[in-house]
């Protein structure tokens, strides 16, 4: 028995071996960028991969004092808030249909969400600004809303759909007995119901709605209008030669996100995973 | 009178529906269906409604510099597939497995670390990636350097023949944690009394592996090959960050994301002026691709089951 357990500890070596040095690749990039984005200009030579000796919180300082910059992060929020409300509403409000609603139409309906979660929307990207140009909302950051929030819609019917299904019919038919209209059970029965599925999907959206560039970029050149990604690429290029003011703009982009996530990163795995794993 | 009724009913489902299906429709599924049609009536030159037939899809094929350069994506498109599925989805299933084994502690924090690179956006890692592979100043040539292995410290991606290997990698390092997580799922779905009737019999650790959960897997490998197969084609960013929309050097990390933007969308050196009907073809073609893919590896991995 006591070689068994010999055994099997040993069998741990390799686990945990590759998991810290894999732990090593992933924080080493992080590490850098963020404890250079304090230093000095020549002590990032000095010293590339060391805690800062001086601090230096002047970087942080000229990009607050860019003006831009807030404003790529004021529209960054802007969107993604508005579109993930978008997504839960309507998203919840179509499940809740086609969980309910038996028809062959409900079917083809959701089959043709279902369509929606193979295809990136990337490929339609000449029509849409075409459509965008149209609709006059060219260079503002609300071209992004109804983009982001179709390609949200899928997978928000898709495990909105699924967890209503989930739900006893005895729950909302003693309601209907009741004589209450489907309206008021939505509202009263199924989204408090529905809370955890909506946190699932606001995040599964949350990620790449902030992180996006393709849409911004094809979309928006005024500087009042880029979202915080699609600045990063401008500073960039603008602070070519400072690292440590590069990587105080790189730092804070990421840090919105990367911080939620640590605070919460069990629903975030979930929540990222959970629609891929189901389709 | 009772199909009144119905209709009705149906009628009142329909309208909670109506909103999702208005705005999924106009800006997704329109503008993707539409590209088809826009690859056979638009042109160079004469913008307009007319039938241009297959014109564009000649020009992809047979104008020398374009079908050079489309191919030439069209290659460099599957090996970065080829990168992702043997290095990221393989390293995901080797974390898989050993955050499944209920004797490793701290496996909250690896899951946690493991999955972190997945919350950053692509541009940002590329950046900072960037940043560490530069020749002079980088983190891993001064690390080459420091510990004698200086010849090795070369541009890592001003070379032609790894650049592209190397923003692959960098992305696979993004991603890793998706099939991590997923093939955990999967892992922790399978009952352990399979694994202590193996351990009865005597199986060591990698026959458990190979004949029990790999087999068990099959229709996880086949959604995470579905999801590697499309991003790749969905690919972009990481192009754009560490190398640019030409795909330097010398177009070698050049794939179908930077090709699609450069014809379609920005228009390219020295015209300046975008394709559409060029650009609407190369999307039409990717569209079809993806649906044979998928089908394909829908079909090869389908569980003896049925269901997940």
């Amino acid at each position: 028995m006591s070689i068994n357990i010999k055994g099997k500890l040993k069998s741990l070596i390799m686990p945990y071996t590759v998991l810290s040095v894999w732990t090593v690749i992933v924080l080493f990039p992080i590490w850098t960028m963020v404890v250079n984005s304090f230093k000095f200009k020549l002590d990032i030579y000095k010293d590339p991969f060391g805690f800062p000796i001086k601090f230096n919180i002047g970087s942080y300082k000229t990009v607050f004092q860019d003006s831009d910059f807030f404003i790529y992060f004021k529209n960054s929020i802007f969107v993604t808030v508005i579109s993930i409300v978008f997504i839960l509403i309507l998203g919840a409000l179509a499940a809740y249909a086609m969980a309910n609603w038996k028809s062959k139409l409900s079917r083809w309906i959701h089959m043709f969400f279902i369509a929606g979660l193979m295809i990136p929307l990337r490929i339609g990207s000449i029509n849409l600004l075409e459509i965008i140009k149209s609709m006059n909302l060219l260079n503002t950051y609300y071209s992004l809303l109804p983009i982001y929030i179709a390609m949200g819609l899928p997978m928000a019917t898709f495990v909105l759909t699924e967890f209503i299904q989930q739900i006893p019919g005895e729950l909302t038919e003693a309601a209907l007995m009741d004589g209450a209209r489907r309206s008021s059970i939505f509202v009263k029965i199924i989204v408090p119901l529905l809370r955890p599925a909506l946190g699932t999907v606001a995040i599964l959206n949350l990620v790449p709605i902030w992180n996006d560039l393709w849409f911004p970029l094809l979309f928006i050149t005024n500087e009042k209008h880029k979202t915080l990604i699609l600045g990063v690429t401008r500073l960039f290029g603008q602070y070519q030669t400072d690292w440590s003011r590069i990587l105080a703009v790189l730092t804070l982009s990421a840090l919105p996100v990367m911080g939620l996530y640590l605070l919460m990163s069990k629903q975030f795995i979930k929540g990222l995973t959970a629609g891929s794993v189901k389709g | 009178m009772g199909n009144s009724i119905n209709k009705n009913r149906s009628f009142r489902w329909f309208i909670y529906i109506l909103p999702a299906l208005a705005i999924y429709t106009l800006f997704m599924a329109f503008p993707i269906l539409n590209s088809i049609k826009l690859s056979f009536f638009t042109e160079s030159g004469s913008e307009g409604s007319s039938f241009v037939g297959f014109n564009n899809y000649i020009k992809l094929f047979t104008h020398p510099e374009t079908s050079a350069r489309y191919w030439s994506a069209f290659r460099n498109t599957w090996v970065f597939f080829a990168v992702h599925m043997l290095v990221q989805n393989i390293l995901g299933i080797i974390f898989a497995n050993f955050l499944s084994n209920k004797l490793l502690k701290g496996s909250g924090f690896y899951r946690t670390i493991i999955f972190l690179p997945a919350t950053l956006s692509i541009l940002v890692t590329g950046y900072i990636w960037k940043l560490i592979l530069n020749p002079q100043w980088g983190a891993v040539n001064l690390f080459l350097k420091s510990i004698g292995l200086g010849k090795f410290a070369i541009a890592w991606l001003g070379d032609p023949n790894i650049a592209l290997i190397i923003i692959s990698l960098v992305s696979s390092w993004q991603w890793v944690g998706m099939p991590t997580m997923m093939f955990l799922a999967g892992l922790n779905n399978i009952p352990d009394d399979l694994y202590e009737a193996a351990e009865i019999a005597g199986a060591t650790d990698f026959q458990v592996f190979w004949n029990i959960k790999l087999p068990l897997l099959k229709p996880v490998i086949g959604i995470i090959a579905i999801l590697t197969f499309v991003n790749n084609f969905n690919a972009f960013d990481v192009v754009f960050s560490m190398a640019n929309v030409n795909g330097a050097p010398m177009f070698s990390t050049d794939i179908l994301g930077t090709f699609f933007y450069r014809v379609g969308i920005a228009g390219q050196h020295p015209v300046g002026i975008p394709d559409r009907g060029l650009g609407a073809a190369v999307a039409t073609i990717t569209f079809i691709l993806l649906s044979i893919g998928v089908a394909y590896i829908m079909r090869i991995t389908k569980s003896d089951k049925g269901e997940v």
